[in-house]
């Protein structure tokens, strides 16, 4: 017979009241701010009775266009989140010299940094990256959805519920100590035995499934579903970078989950991989997270590349310079990131040899994209520039990101590399790639595309305000950062000793306050514009002047995007059509074949982050319950073959004309 | 739901009667021969027989690849066999590159003890 | 009832830039070629979408080969492959797969060929290879961890049950897969959902057997040379 006490060992695991910080007052208060915040969400959803709507219409979607929304708006909430901990460490290191410990001990210093990192690549710039590709690339390719769309669905609602743990992890135990890429035998069971590393490995094994299946779908779409004339070469750019983005996931990701898996074994079923007796190798770890992490990072820049291309020749009136050789340096690219991956960790101890041949490939690397730099210049040379928001975050993105990947040209030298790996001055590059380029790109991205997604343009002031603090603020964020690199200083660290040190990171501080008014300053934006929407509206569906296919739809498009499918005949097919005079048909409306709406997705994922948590805790019982529910869901799903139906030729009338009555009185 | 010309018989290469049985004949007879290489002793060198091993195992994937998984260049308009040989292409760099580089850490920062390997 | 519709409605104005460029009164010209008037279904992306997720295990594989290839030879004092590898068994085993592999095969013969009774018979027996592919591994596993030889003895053997066990895993997968393909097929026939969900499992059933020639090679015939 099974012991009372032996029940709730099975039930319950190593979860315990424990597991809740009352003794730690930041979080204490976090949690009731955020409980209380939280409740006056809920209350509100629940008062204008928007729960329907928001399950039935959104969380149930099919619709690429509201599942892309929904990346974004998870990526712009988890920025919050990841840059709290940027200023808590910046605070942190302002004051922490000499008798001043500061505020933060090791131990809770430690989970910051992990957290921060963790949350900024995998919650932050992956959702608003794919959040993007998602939106926009149906529209440009001329098709109704993406190839998989339930598939779609349910990979976000794979990164929601990762991002979910890793929230829950604030108040349910702790989170990882070990840095965002939890090198073992730090990693291991030996030396971090709680929960941390755990809930680490599984929001981000549940998170990574999602972004692999979402990889598969925009390949199968792009490969499959252009429309006719639409040959590869005549694809938008911004679908260029989709498709070798979706390329990197798909070749990338199996490796993390491949290494994540070997280091889940390691702290669960007692194997060697990693582990320092027994025959283990801790490098190995090391060499596999970095062949998946190097071309995670250009997975990151490619698309901002691509929002760049479309806003550079929308603004400046002109076809892009070099389509070609932008799709080659793309190509190029994308091969060469397969490279380069030890330029991480020359300092391990790989010899000349090694480091030499890595540290060629690092610096041939830069050579493409520096190609794509020129032909932005060359794009806006003698074009007619307007400084619209998306224009100012691509200047601020060149001038920036240029920096950034300078620096990384000079620690792709070994020698140099030895003196600055790990100190603040990689911190500063990485940041400055990073911010500079991916955030930048996804920040213009989103100024360019929001009429689309909601039918009205974003404030330009207060969008300004946002450009103007985040880049002055990055600039007092992070240079002094460089500074104390050269000079020494280690990353990481919670303390220091050396006061002549403190007026740098004093200066950081206060460039991560300008950058906390340029966050602000974008919730400002959403806000206003909002409020002001009706005078901000877009009746025609093209308020740049765009070149592409998506500008020929309303905005926010219908449903099923484009009432007849597309027919391609060059490059910037919308430019194209405007110079034909093209003229939207009126009439003849047929029947629109259309993927239903399913509430799968989230029930499959909701059983798979329960299967998580409680294999975080060592729930055996309900893990193993929940695992085979998973199960069960799913092939239930598979049973369910009634998965479309069709929007009637009248309905798609109906929706046409009453866009042509709005685009004639916006005229009138 | 998509019984339209597009979605039933366009997809996938079918195979053969013919095409099955070739393929598993010569799996058959691409496994028993290393199998017996290796029981057998075959060979006086390790080396030797690893090499032919290589070589067998190549050369029945291929096998696999063609009879049982009808890859051919038509394809999916060629992106079947471009997927495939840029997937190679990144498992040669992730293998040789591992090897290579884990070989160097190994000498480089790893104790220079006889017989490493078994040390418990 | 478009028509009347279209009449009705004000005259559609052409997007602004073309007009101002021009300066000229413009007369719009058919732009009928700018579209498709009939219904325009794209391929279905299933299979090609099925051989892109199996390139990306493909490459689950490679690192768990990788890491064989690391740490194959880190005994730690512990047993080798020479010691404990039972080849006649891992030979028996690999038969049941390259078995499994041409009765699925006879079951797409049979799909091609609208034969819903041939096809389940042939799935059936490939079940049952399959099963007993399985079987046979676990009986393998059960007795190695009885002799001590488990995952936790060494980063070799960690190796060994991981690459092995995860190609077992996917087949278990394999297996829950096709019963339950063999019931969706008995409730709806050989309908294209059906037809393409059975491509799929070909591509995987044949996809496994592949990995397998690179399990009993590098890890069965090589493990036990000298």
């Amino acid at each position: 017979m099974i012991t009372r006490s032996e029940m709730s060992q099975l039930l319950l695991g190593r979860l315990s009241w424990d597991a809740i910080p009352f003794h730690e007052p930041i979080l204490l208060w976090t949690f009731v701010a955020v409980s209380l915040g939280g409740a006056a969400l809920l209350g509100a959803i629940t008062y204008y009775r928007l729960w329907g709507v928001l399950w039935r219409d959104w969380f149930t979607s099919i619709d690429h266009k509201k599942i892309g929304i929904m990346y974004v708006v998870l990526g712009l909430v988890m920025l919050l989140r990841g840059f709290a901990d940027a200023l808590m460490m910046r605070l942190q290191q302002a004051v922490a010299f000499g008798g001043s410990l500061g505020y933060l001990p090791p131990h809770h210093y430690d989970q910051i940094f992990t957290a921060h990192g963790v949350i900024m690549i995998f919650f932050v710039a992956m959702p608003l990256v794919t959040g993007l590709m998602n939106f926009v690339v149906p529209l440009q390719i001329g098709a109704r959805d993406v190839a998989f769309p339930f598939l779609n669905n349910f990979s976000f609602w794979m990164t929601t519920f990762g991002a979910g743990l890793v929230m829950l992890s604030l108040f349910v135990g702790e989170f990882a100590r070990t840095g965002w890429l939890a090198y073992p035998p730090l990693s291991g069971i030996a030396s971090s035995p709680d929960v941390g590393v755990d809930y680490y490995i599984w929001s981000l094994q549940i998170a990574g499934v999602g972004t692999l299946l979402s990889g598969i779908n925009l390949i199968a779409t792009i490969i499959k579903m252009r429309a006719p004339g639409m040959t590869l070469m005549k694809m938008p750019v911004f679908t260029w970078t989709a498709l070798c983005t979706n390329i990197l996931i798909v070749a990338a990701f199996p490796v993390l989950t491949a290494v994540l898996v070997l280091l889940s074994l390691d702290r669960y079923l007692g194997t060697s991989f990693f582990t320092n007796d027994l025959g283990g190798n801790a490098m190995m770890y090391v060499n596999l997270i970095w062949i998946w992490g190097h071309p995670e990072v250009y997975i990151l820049i490619l698309p901002a590349f691509g929002v760049f291309s479309e806003v550079v020749s929308t603004f400046c009136g002109k076809r892009l310079f070099g389509y070609a050789s932008m799709v080659y340096a793309t190509v190029v690219i994308t091969i060469l990131s397969y490279l380069v991956w030890l330029h991480h960790f020359f300092t391990m101890g790989s010899g000349a040899s090694v480091n030499s041949f890595f540290g060629i490939t690092t610096m041939i690397i830069s050579i493409p994209t520096g190609a794509k730099i020129f032909n932005w210049l060359f794009t806006m040379y003698r074009g007619r520039i307007r400084f619209e928001l998306p224009m100012l975050w691509t200047l601020g993105f060149m001038i920036t990101f240029v920096i950034g990947g300078m620096t990384g040209v000079l620690l792709a030298v070994p020698p140099a590399d030895f003196v600055l790996h790990n100190s603040l001055f990689l911190v500063a590059h990485f940041h400055n790639v990073i911010i500079g380029g991916v955030l930048f790109g996804m920040l213009a991205g989103i100024n360019y595309w929001f009429p689309k997604a909601f039918g009205y343009r974003l404030d330009p002031f207060w969008g300004k305000c946002s450009f103007w603090f985040w880049t002055i603020g990055f600039y007092f964020a992070f240079m002094p950062l460089y500074v104390l690199g050269l000079m020494g200083v280690t990353r990481r660290l919670n303390h220091f000793e050396d006061p002549s040190l403190q007026i740098w990171f004093q200066l950081a501080a206060f460039g991560a306050v300008l950058i906390l008014l340029g966050i602000g300053s974008l919730i400002m934006q959403l806000l206003v514009s909002y409020l002001r929407r009706e005078s901000l509206r877009d009746t025609t569906g093209d308020p740049w002047d765009g070149r592409t296919l998506e500008w020929s739809t309303s905005s926010p498009p219908p449903a099923y995007n484009f009432a007849f499918t597309p027919r391609v005949y060059d490059n910037d097919t919308w430019a194209d059509m405007k110079k034909s005079h093209y003229r939207r048909p009126r009439e003849g409306f047929i029947p629109i074949h259309m993927p239903r709406n399913t509430g799968a997705g989230f029930v499959i994922a909701a059983l798979c982050a329960a299967c998580g948590f409680a294999l975080i805790w060592h729930m055996w019982l309900p893990a193993a319950v929940t695992f085979v529910a998973m199960l069960v869901a799913t092939i239930a799903h598979t049973c369910n073959y009634d998965r479309d139906f069709y929007i009637p030729a009248d309905e798609v009338a109906r929706v046409e004309s009453a866009r042509t009555r709005v685009m004639a009185a916006a005229h009138v | 739901m998509s019984e339209s010309a597009a979605g039933v018989h366009a997809e996938g290469s079918h195979g053969s009667l013919k095409g099955y049985l070739t393929g598993f004949g010569l799996s058959v007879l691409l496994t028993a021969i290393p199998f017996w290489l290796v029981m057998g002793k075959v060979f006086e060198r390790p080396g030797a027989t690893a090499a032919v091993l290589l070589a067998f195992a190549v050369v029945q994937i291929l096998v696999h690849m063609v009879y049982f998984l009808h890859m051919n260049a038509k394809s999916e308009g060629g992106w079947t066999l471009l997927a495939l040989l840029f997937t190679l292409v990144l498992v040669v760099i992730a293998l040789s590159g591992s090897l290579w580089v884990m070989y160097h850490l190994n000498e480089n920062m790893m104790p220079s003890m006889p017989d490493m390997r078994n040390m418990p | 009832m478009s028509e009347t519709m279209a009449e009705a409605l004000p005259e559609e104005v052409t997007p602004v830039l073309t007009t101002r460029a021009t300066g000229r009164a413009e007369v719009p010209q058919d732009s009928s070629r700018f579209y498709l008037a009939h219904e325009h279904h794209p391929e279905n992306g299933t299979l090609l979408g099925f051989w892109i997720y199996l390139m990306s295990d493909c490459l689950v594989f490679a690192c768990l080969f990788a890491m064989y290839a690391v740490l194959g030879h880190s005994y730690a004092g512990g047993p080798t492959g020479a010691e404990l590898f039972d080849l006649p068994l891992a030979a028996v085993n690999t038969s049941l797969l390259l078995l499994s592999s041409i009765t699925y095969g006879f079951a797409m013969l049979e799909m091609q060929r609208g034969r819903l009774p041939g096809t389940l018979i042939w799935l059936v027996i490939t079940g049952a290879f399959g099963a007993g592919f399985i079987g046979i591994e676990l009986h393998e596993f059960a007795h190695l961890i009885h002799e001590g030889a488990g995952p936790q003895r060494s980063a070799f053997l960690s190796s060994f049950f991981t690459l092995v066990g995860t190609h077992g895993l996917h087949v278990t997968f394999g297996l829950v897969w096709l019963a339950t393909l063999v019931v969706q097929l008995g409730r709806r026939g050989l309908v294209a959902a059906n037809r393409r969900r059975l491509m799929c499992l070909s591509m995987f059933w044949h996809f496994l057997d592949v990995v397998w020639i690179g399990v009993f090679t590098f890890v069965y015939l090589m493990g036990v040379l000298p």
